[in-house]
C-alpha cells in the first residue's frame, strides 16, 4: 500500500534543494518517518504553518524508496502558545531532539509519542519554569529507553542511599565502596530533587523550582547522563541551560 | 578517472554544493569544449567575485567596498534598521521597496538543532548600532519559522531596553492565494492582524 495516514508530531524540518523540505515526524503507528514535503518553502505552498516543528499533524503519506512524500497534512493542534516564547521554544525543542535521537525510523513506539505529546501539552499551558518541564520529560525518556537513573539506591550494589557520588557510567548514584573514578561528589538535596522530578508528573514539574544551586547541580548530572546514554551530544542543552535564570523574556505578542 | 588537468577540474567542481561526481564530469566536459574566452571569462568572474566582494562593515550584507550600497547612500533613512537573516533576504526586502532605512545581517537563525545559538549571530553588531546610531525603530524580517521567530524574540528582547520601537514583519495570507487553503496558524495570525479599513 503506497499511501498511507498517520498521525505524529514534527520533529524538525530541514531545507532541501530550491524550495523543498525534509521533515522528520514522530508519528503514533509507524515509529519515526522522514518524508518530502514538496514545495513547503514557497509563500504560496498549500503546507503553509501545517509542517512547522512541534505540530501535531494528521497526514496523508506516499511510501517512497528510502525518503516518503507528504501529500497532504491537517493540524491537529498547533502548539501556538509553545512558538511564541524562548524559554517554551527551548524546551520544545530539547523535547523533539531528545525524541529524534531515541526514535527509530519505520519502529512503531506508542509510549515515546505519547510521551512526547505530554510534554509539549504541559508547555502549552504556560509552567512557571518550562525547563524543568523537559526536564522532567528527559528522565522520563531515560525510563522508557531503559536507561532510568538510580536516585537512591547504589546503582551497583543496591544498598540504600542516599549516597554522596553521581556517575553517569555506573547509572546514577554510587556509594563510596562502589564509586568508580569518574563518580563525582553531589550535594544530596540536588539527587533527591531529580528523583522527584522523574517521579512529577510533567504538568506538575513546572511549578517545583528549587534553589539555584541544587538546580544547577541537578541539571548538570540529568544532562551528563542523557547524553551518556543516548551516546550523541544534545545540542539544544546549550539553549536550555540558559532558561529561565539568564535569558530575556519578551512578551509574546510583541514578538509574533 | 582522467588524467592530468581534466580530472582536477572534475575534483574541484565536485567540490561545489549539491554537484556529485557525475554532474562535475559533465560541466567539466562541458568548459572543455566551449571556447576560450568564454572559460576564461567564468575563470575570471570567479576570481573577481572571490577577491572583490566582502561583507559590509555596518550592516554585513555582500557589498563590493568597504559599504554596502545601501549604507554608502545618504539618502536613506539611518533612524530605522531592517534585521534579516541573510543577504539573499535584504535583496527580497529590498525589492520590495518599502523600506526606506538601513539593513542588519545576522547572519542565519538561532536553531539549537543545528547548534547555532545566538553568539553565532551578529547580534552584539547590531545592539551597538543601535546605541550608536540613535535609532528609533529596528524591523525584524527574520524567516516567518520557528527558528525566525525564536531569533526574533530573543533580538526583540534584548532592545526593548534600548528604548527604540522593536516591529516583527506581519503574518498572513500571501498575495493571490485562497482562503480555503489557509492552514488555522496562518490564518489565525491574519486575523489577528487585520486592519481597520
Amino acid at each position: 500500500m503506497p499511501v498511507y495516514k498517520e498521525q505524529g508530531i514534527v520533529l524538525r524540518a530541514v531545507k532541501l534543494g530550491e524550495a523543498d523540505k525534509i521533515v522528520t515526524i514522530l508519528t503514533q503507528g509507524s515509529g519515526k518517518v522522514r518524508a518530502v514535503a514538496k514545495g513547503i518553502r514557497r509563500t504560496r505552498s498549500r503546507f503553509g504553518a501545517r509542517l512547522e516543528p512541534f505540530t501535531h499533524v494528521s497526514l496523508l503519506l506516499y511510501r517512497g524508496r528510502s525518503l516518503d512524500t507528504v501529500t497532504q497534512a491537517e493540524i491537529v493542534s498547533p502548539f501556538t502558545t509553545v512558538r511564541a516564547d524562548l524559554g517554551l521554544i527551548a524546551a520544545g525543542e530539547t523535547m523533539v531532539e531528545a525524541a529524534d535521537k531515541v526514535a527509530e525510523e519505520h519502529e512503531r513506539n506508542v509510549q515515546l509519542f505519547l510521551l512526547l505529546l505530554g510534554g509539549l501539552r504541559s508547555l502549552e499551558a504556560r509552567p512557571a519554569d518550562p525547563a524543568a518541564v523537559a526536564e522532567c520529560y528527559l528522565a522520563k525518556l531515560l525510563s522508557l529507553s531503559g536507561f532510568h537513573p538510580s536516585l537512591g539506591a547504589c546503582a551497583v550494589c543496591g544498598a540504600a542511599g542516599p549516597h554522596a557520588s553521581f556517575s553517569a557510567g555506573q547509572g546514577g548514584s554510587v556509594c563510596d565502596a562502589c564509586r568508580g573514578p569518574e563518580a563525582g561528589r553531589v550535594a544530596p538535596e540536588a539527587v533527591a530533587w531529580l528523583g522527584g522530578l522523574a517521579r512529577a508528573r510533567l504538568a506538575e514539574a513546572g511549578a517545583m523550582t528549587p534553589p539555584f544551586p541544587v538546580r544547577r547541580e541537578a541539571r548538570a548530572m540529568l544532562y551528563g547522563f542523557v547524553e551518556y546514554h543516548l551516546e550523541r551530544r544534545m545540542r539544544s542543552f546549550a539553549l536550555l541551560a540558559r532558561q529561565p535564570e539568564s535569558a530575556p523574556r519578551p512578551q509574546p505578542a510583541a514578538a509574533l | 578517472m582522467f588524467e592530468g588537468p581534466i580530472q582536477d577540474l572534475i575534483d574541484e567542481l565536485s567540490r561545489l554544493p549539491g554537484i556529485g561526481p557525475k554532474s562535475a564530469q559533465r560541466l567539466a566536459f562541458h568548459l572543455v569544449k566551449v571556447p576560450a574566452d568564454e572559460a576564461r571569462r567564468l575563470a575570471g568572474a570567479i576570481v573577481a567575485a572571490k577577491e572583490k566582494v566582502r561583507f559590509c562593515r555596518e550592516c554585513f550584507a555582500v557589498s563590493e567596498g568597504d559599504l554596502c550600497r545601501v549604507c554608502r547612500d545618504p539618502g536613506r533613512d539611518p533612524s530605522v534598521i531592517c534585521v534579516v537573516e541573510e543577504s539573499k533576504d535584504q535583496a527580497a526586502v529590498e525589492k520590495a521597496g518599502v523600506v526606506k532605512g538601513r539593513y542588519h545581517v545576522l547572519g542565519g537563525a538561532i536553531s539549537p538543532l543545528e547548534g547555532i545559538g545566538p553568539d553565532d549571530l551578529r547580534v552584539q553588531e547590531l545592539l551597538d548600532r543601535v546605541a550608536r546610531d540613535g535609532v528609533a525603530e529596528v524591523i525584524l524580517a527574520t524567516n516567518p519559522n520557528l527558528e525566525g521567530n525564536a531569533t526574533a524574540m530573543y533580538v526583540a528582547g534584548l532592545l526593548k531596553p534600548l528604548r527604540v520601537r522593536v516591529t516583527r514583519l506581519a503574518s498572513g495570507l500571501p498575495v493571490g492565494g485562497d482562503l480555503e487553503y489557509a492552514d488555522e496558524v496562518t490564518l489565525g495570525q491574519a486575523l489577528e492582524g487585520r486592519r481597520e479599513m
